[in-house]
């Protein structure tokens, strides 16, 4: 395969950055998204160019480290799978494919694709925690969790913070990460004790890092690589009014 | 948004039954719409119920316009770059239109004030008679009007359609199976109020009420 790639050079976070073109050609369709662009730095390294940085560490799709916006759409046009699981069968010989970090206030370009997400670190540091000790692993039927609960604590506890949902939202909102990192907490026994300053602590936090507002749109869920579902967000919206109802403060308060 | 949304339904609701008083006949609707002006007494002076329920109103759209424009404005600031390549929103057309939509609302209520409450847009105009005002404005001959009201109500249609999802998801609905009645029900509420509205003119238009 022959591909033309558009992508974001930005050699600092002051610079004001832009999209550069490259010819990428014997691209393998078995090849993953990021081994295509080592190919690509390969090359560019050969010919004294300044490699494209761009974030990556497992390529096995579960530490959420990779992140990149592939014609127009995060982690590209495959669902519920993350930019080093995106195999390059999924384009054909020919296509031009642009490439841009992730688009938020939140999350400043450090170079070319790399973008920080030391917002979400402010937003579990807010609360995404409990501060009881737990010892080891307690007797499994000790402490009984409904299986409804404890699968839908899990299927939010998927959750890798890459993210995807930020960069899809139309509002550069981080509700969906926000409240999947809640309800992996607020299902379980061990998540009640800080349940409602908990949810106040980590939306303050959310707001302060200049996320936008979520209105319900669902871009989030369609480009989440693990599915968190869209009603995590209602799970979130329902502790909060209780919180407020039961003038719950921040953690710590 | 959803607190002030759900009293502006709430009078979506009302608005559209005693529309459709207006197949009951030109005695009925008039004698409806003078109803309304004394609803409350004796308890209230004329017409107080009315000022008072426009008060609460005008509150509602502005806490709602307030609501909005503090979303969109921090939408705004939280992406400050803007993609070179963005892919058209996979959401509803509902829920990428809200923004505009709500626009397109406003400027019809103000419009439809003008018209059929103060009558100063209106052909006839005359307070007394609400039922031939509604004839009057909605006559074959200014077929234009029926149509800026047919895109208005659309328009709220598909508002309704996001908005009333919201309201449920905002209020605290939280689980899958209820994520789908609730768009189901928002899909089914937005329809019927879309079609209730869209009798009168249609009605009018086809000569059914004349």
């Amino acid at each position: 395969m022959n591909l033309t790639l558009r992508i974001w050079r930005q050699s600092g976070p002051q610079d004001k950055g832009r999209m550069v073109a490259y010819q990428v050609d014997d691209v393998s369709p078995d090849m993953s998204f990021l081994e295509m662009l080592d190919v690509l730095n390969e090359r560019l390294i050969l010919s004294g160019e300044e490699p494209v940085a761009f974030d990556h560490d497992c390529r096995e799709g579960i530490c959420g480290m990779c992140g990149l916006m592939i014609n127009g759409e995060a982690h590209g046009p495959q669902r519920g799978t993350t930019a080093c699981q995106l195999h390059m069968r999924q384009f054909s010989d020919g296509d031009t494919i642009d490439i841009e970090p992730w688009r938020a206030r939140a999350f400043p370009v450090v170079k070319d694709l790399v973008v920080n997400r030391g917002a979400f670190d402010k937003i579990i540091a807010a609360g995404g925690y409990i501060t009881a000790p737990t010892g080891s692993a307690p007797e499994a039927h000790a402490t009984p969790v409904a299986k409804a609960d404890a699968d839908a604590a899990f299927e939010a506890a998927a959750c890798i913070a890459c993210g995807a949902c930020v960069a899809a939202c139309p509002n550069g909102s981080g509700m969906l990460f926000t409240a999947a990192k809640l309800t992996q907490l607020s299902l379980l026994p061990q998540g009640q004790p800080e349940r409602y300053t908990r949810v106040i602590g980590m939306v303050d936090a959310h707001d302060e890092a200049g996320f936008g507002g979520c209105t319900n749109a669902g871009e989030c869920t369609a480009v989440c690589p693990k599915g968190i579902p869209l009603n995590t967000i209602g799970r979130l919206n329902r502790d909060y009014l209780k919180a407020t109802a039961k003038g719950a403060g921040t953690p710590g308060s | 948004m959803a607190v002030t949304g759900i009293l502006l339904v709430l009078f979506l609701i009302a608005h559209m039954l005693g529309n459709l008083k207006i197949f009951t006949g030109e005695t009925a609707f008039d004698h409806y719409a003078h109803w309304l002006r004394g609803l409350g007494t004796p308890l209230l002076p004329e017409t107080w119920f009315l000022w008072i329920q426009r008060t609460v109103l005008l509150a509602a759209v502005l806490g709602h316009i307030v609501a909005a424009t503090v979303l969109a404005v921090r939408a705004r600031a939280a992406r400050p770059v803007r993609y070179a390549h963005r892919k058209a929103v996979r959401g509803s057309y509902a829920a990428r239109t809200m923004r505009w939509g709500g626009v397109i609302i406003l400027l019809f209520v103000i419009y439809h004030i003008l018209d059929l409450t103060t009558g100063h847009l209106n052909p006839q105009g005359d307070s007394a008679n609400p039922y031939g005002n509604v004839v009057a404005d909605f006559a074959p001959e200014r077929w234009y009007v029926t149509l800026f009201y047919t895109l208005a109500i659309v328009a709220l249609g598909f508002h309704l359609r996001h908005g009333a999802f919201s309201a449920f998801r905002s209020l605290g609905q939280q689980t899958p199976g209820g994520e789908r009645r609730a768009r189901a029900a928002a899909l089914v509420f937005a329809v019927v109020l879309c079609v209730g509205y869209l009798v009168v003119p249609f009605a009018v238009l086809t000569g059914l009420v004349a």
